[in-house]
């Protein structure tokens, strides 16, 4: 769908399908996940048919996850390497944060605390696939220690995503005009011009 | 719980108290190991009992059989031979659920009700709560649960839970022919254990004594063994077996707190955007391109 043909293309459409496979599969995995995190939370374990099919499934949608986000992170990691001016804005991120973006350094396609996001998150989906296959009974049977330390690094590391992937779709809801790059790929050129001007300046060669 | 020798004083994946309005006799099994000799009745007690049949399998050249605890062995003996005081020792340990007074299995299960303790001591899984997960086998210190490949439910001892209930000693217990498994109040498992002691001690065995582990709060099932200063000797029973502190940390303090920090993040994203408003493109940001634009219509 073509909006305003001036608008600037900032996701193609296979990007978008994998964002939203990781975005679907993270979903399912937060709520069950949850569900065997804290008792709180069991009652989540109904969306899934029940606790065992929760017990069941989780992993699966876990090895979903792993592999679409190791695509997706194979196709923006060049986009992620954090240069001397993401510094400078990370050092300014509460002027940010307060809502006055003013007089923030000029920014590329990301900015360095969306880049920090992404290096965390590589960090945290790799602890928690490799301590999920560690946990995973079904299928493997490692070393008592192993299984502990899985455990507790599992529990941990999805704890800490979870946040994170709060903050990110917060970040998406807050700054308005961004949501709609996930949809249908494109933002306008005053989107792009206020926030990420470096971006805007090479797509539109001003 | 329906009978009153049953109450449930601790229960799995449980944040509110449990039955606490009144204290049952805590009851212990008392497994002499000196007396035993490994004729293994109570495995045969137990699978008649509990109406659970393994497997024959095979002969592996040792006496233990089956090799290990199973889904359907809920008891086994386990042989060891040693050298202690230059003589050759035959160790020989009824391996099964000791029964803690803080049960590492209990705390790590997420199955609301899928493990409890009854105020009698006893740790019972209840099986139609099982999810499957083997959480309770990494809480475990002792190695004891098992998940069955059949319907991946969690299996062990229940210390016939069902037979103390209605005031009958476990299976294992009525089947030995040494007297080698007592069974009785703790309080009179621990004296009888020190008449056991001291009768051992007498007989050149200096450091008899009794296994009671604190480390685990104690537990259901004890063991007077002849060297209680070397359990491992006793096919690997643990000296100081305590819910390990990767088990305790994971289940303990911090998933409380990661929960509320969660809910923090969430409540704060809400009340940021309730103070602080949306992030919008500034209008003179919009002004500029439209301006550009009419400029470029301009031009041609």
């Amino acid at each position: 769908m073509i909006r305003d043909p001036k608008d600037l293309k900032r996701y193609e459409p296979a990007e978008r399908a994998n964002h939203w496979v990781v975005g679907i599969s993270f979903i399912l995995l937060a709520l069950s996940g949850l569900a065997f995190f804290h008792p709180a939370f069991y009652p989540l374990t109904q969306l899934f048919g029940g606790p065992v099919w929760t017990r069941i499934l989780h992993p699966y949608l876990g090895v979903l996850m792993a592999l679409s986000f190791a695509a997706l992170s194979f196709r923006f990691w060049h986009l992620n390497k954090m240069t001397p001016a993401d510094k400078a804005w990370l050092g300014r991120v509460g002027e940010m944060v307060s809502g006055d973006d003013h007089n923030m350094p000029e920014q590329g396609k990301y900015n360095g605390g969306q880049k920090v996001l992404f290096w965390a998150l590589i960090g945290c989906m790799s602890l928690i696939a490799v301590s999920g296959l560690l946990i995973w009974r079904a299928w493997f049977g490692f070393d008592i220690t192993l299984v502990r330390l899985g455990a507790v690094v599992h529990a941990a590391a999805a704890a800490v995503m979870i946040g994170l992937i709060m903050v990110h779709v917060y970040a998406a809801i807050w700054v308005k005009g961004t949501i709609r790059a996930m949809w249908y790929g494109t933002v306008t050129r005053a989107w792009a011009k206020q926030h990420h001007r470096g971006w805007y300046r090479q797509v539109t060669g001003k | 719980m329906a009978l009153q020798s049953l109450d449930i004083k601790q229960r799995s994946a449980t944040t509110t108290p449990s039955t606490q309005v009144r204290q049952t006799i805590e009851i212990a099994k008392l497994i002499d190991v000196s007396a035993c000799i490994g004729c293994k009745a109570c495995q045969v007690a137990c699978s008649e009992w509990n109406d659970i049949r393994d497997e024959v399998g095979n002969c592996h050249g040792v006496y233990d059989n089956p090799m290990d605890l199973t889904a359907k062995s809920w008891t086994v003996m386990r042989f060891t031979e040693v050298e202690q005081n230059d003589k050759l020792e035959w160790l020989i340990r009824k391996d099964g659920c000791m029964h803690c007074a803080d049960p590492g299995c209990l705390k790590a299960c997420p199955a609301p009700g899928a493990i409890v303790q009854y105020s009698n001591g006893i740790v019972d899984f209840h099986q139609e709560n099982c999810i499957g997960c083997g959480y309770c086998v990494t809480g475990c210190p002792f190695n004891v649960p098992r998940i069955s490949k059949e319907d991946s439910k969690a299996y062990k001892c229940s210390l016939c839970s069902d037979r103390v209930a209605v005031n009958q000693a476990p299976a294992c217990v009525k089947a030995c022919p040494t007297g080698a498994i007592q069974f009785g109040s703790k309080g009179d498992m621990k004296d009888y254990a020190a008449k056991r002691v001291a009768d051992l001690q007498e007989r050149g065995y200096a450091q008899a004594g009794l296994y009671d582990p604190q480390g685990v709060g104690g537990t259901h099932v004890m063991y007077v063994l002849h060297h209680a200063d070397k359990p491992d000797l006793y096919a690997g029973l643990p000296a100081n077996p305590s819910i390990s502190p990767l088990v305790a940390l994971w289940k303990g303090f911090a998933k409380p707190l990661a929960t509320l920090a969660l809910a923090g993040v969430a409540l704060g994203s809400l009340f940021h955007y309730v103070t602080k408003g949306p992030n919008e493109v500034s209008k003179e940001t919009e002004d500029e391109i439209e301006r550009e634009d009419r400029e470029k219509e301009d031009a041609r």
